[in-house]
């Protein structure tokens, strides 16, 4: 594989740029594979780089339907935390953002990762309390947390609505200094370039049509290029995750509904790091390219639709304006949508389940991104040693049924309002 | 934006609804011993199909009736509402 650097970049400039190596191949499906990864998405990715490099096992496919990069790590507001109250949340996000601060370096990719810090905005006293709680049980786990007050948050977004008469007064926040954004698209190239180095085998345009299981035991599975035999699958498909499973017949707890983002058109350098409103679901954090990035509620009820409707949209927006008022003058550039593996607690799952040879990574609901590093760290050693590892095991399969669920937020099971 | 048909009051805008969720759970009876693994069931696993779908949506800023609503999740036509004690056909 051709490293990029300065030398490279130079090198190639004397042939116009139209020299460099392919960045991965585009291979046709062999018969058979010691594991085959379904979904070439950042987590699919991830698992499959993390199993060449700490496992040493290459005979690797990854199945992607579309392209890759083309789901959600395509489709997120690339925000990158660990601000978790949990135990088994905290450990596990934090884990990745020592993976994300060395991750241009170890996949010779620029991520542009930039830990610009994340506030998240207290609107009462009793929101302030829980901030000092969750910040707390952050220091505790050895993540940075800050407790704003009003005239110190004011200080870091002066732009925000501080007048007298609003409806929902900043009261202060709570900060995480070390989160940040990164370039999403980068994140999968970089994962699938090295990947591809290693002896990966990347399919794309490839759909898989079901699964030959026997003696409940995974034999294979069979796709729209053709069957392939495999004794490992691992499932890293987010929002189409109820789709396959129904192939497998098994029913989860996971809900597939639809998030939308939206980016307005680019204007000076106004908002330093991520921002999430207290009183509303709303987050807006400035891209590089100057465009403010804003997401928040889901559309409400079940979606595949991979597109929004308005009534979120303006919801959303709605929340944005009352926090920062400059919004209102901003036009849209674009609106888009993915589709949220939701599950019932708002915790995702990497588990084993009851089909030998079957590995489960889903439940992202909207926060896939920022743990696309550790997610695929803990599957890959979930798959290559057949057990989860001490960072994931919080986040089994059957944690619903025992009762030890991971319900950050306290919001139960109707997975629209989470 | 859905256009929804109360079966109370006829043809609304979404706006005036809210989402109840899969409208096929079905509570285990009352008085009987019921398993975890029932109770995981009806608290917790969803089909989510991708297609048809039959949900609860209330008409909370309407008549305040819970009803029916079979729906496609891909393309959001709705084909029936129905009142909740009526069968989606």
């Amino acid at each position: 594989m051709q490293k990029y650097s300065i030398f490279s970049l130079i090198k190639n400039a004397f042939s116009n740029h139209e020299k460099w190596d392919l960045a991965w191949k585009d291979p046709s499906p062999k018969k058979e594979y010691d594991v085959v990864i379904i979904g070439g998405g950042g987590h699919g990715l991830a698992t499959a780089y993390y199993l060449a490099k700490e496992h040493k096992i290459t005979n690797i496919a990854i199945i992607e339907k579309g392209w890759i990069g083309g789901g959600n790590i395509g489709r997120n507001t690339t925000i990158i935390r660990s601000n978790f109250l949990y135990d088994d949340n905290a450990r596990f996000n934090e884990f990745g953002m020592n993976l994300w601060r060395n991750m241009s370096q170890e996949l010779n990719f620029n991520v542009m990762f930039s830990p610009r810090g994340i506030i998240n905005l207290a609107h009462s006293d009793a929101q302030m309390n829980t901030y000092a709680r969750r910040g707390n049980s952050m220091r505790l786990n050895g993540i940075d947390a800050v407790l704003l007050n009003r005239e110190e948050v004011k200080k870091i977004i002066p732009m925000a609505d501080f007048s007298e008469n609003v409806r929902y007064p900043i009261f202060g926040g709570l900060a995480q200094p070390s989160a940040g954004t990164a370039r999403h698209d980068a994140v999968a190239w970089g994962y699938a370039r090295q990947a591809d180095s290693m002896g990966v085998d990347i399919i794309q345009n490839c759909e898989v049509t079901g699964f030959n299981v026997s003696g409940g035991k995974i034999e294979g599975l069979r796709t729209s290029r053709g069957d392939i035999k495999t004794k490992k699958i691992g499932l890293c498909v987010a929002g189409s995750t109820n789709v396959l499973a129904e192939k497998l017949n098994m029913t989860l707890p996971i809900e597939t509904h639809l998030l939308q983002a939206c980016v307005s058109e680019p204007v000076k350098p106004v908002l330093d790091g991520v921002v999430t409103f207290g009183a509303g679901h709303f987050y807006i954090s400035q891209s590089d390219k100057g465009e403010m990035v804003m997401g928040g509620d889901l559309d409400g009820y079940n979606s595949y639709a991979q597109k929004g409707n308005l009534p979120t949209i303006q919801h959303v927006l709605t929340g944005g304006v009352a926090l920062f008022p400059f919004l209102s003058r901003l036009k849209m550039l674009r609106t888009w949508g993915g589709i949220m593996d939701m599950s019932m607690d708002g915790s995702p799952i990497i588990d084993k389940t009851h089909i030998d040879g079957l590995y489960l990574n889903c439940g992202w609901c909207y926060g896939g991104f920022k743990s696309v590093p550790s997610s695929g760290w803990t599957f890959a050693h979930t798959i290559a040693q057949d057990r989860v590892h001490e960072l994931n095991e919080g986040f089994s399969l059957n944690r619903f049924s025992k009762g030890y669920l991971l319900d950050e937020k306290g919001l139960g099971t109707k997975t629209w309002i989470s | 934006m859905l256009y929804i048909k109360c079966p109370f009051c006829g043809y609304r805008s979404q706006k005036e609804f809210a989402y109840g969720g899969d409208g096929t759970i079905k509570r285990p009876e009352l008085n009987q011993e019921i398993s975890d693994e029932k109770w995981n069931e009806f608290v917790y696993l969803r089909k989510s199909p991708n297609g048809k779908h039959i949900e609860l949506w209330h008409h909370v800023a309407g008549c305040r009736q819970w009803f029916k609503v079979q729906r496609d999740t891909v393309t959001h036509e709705i084909f029936q509402t129905t009142k909740m004690n009526e069968e989606i056909k």
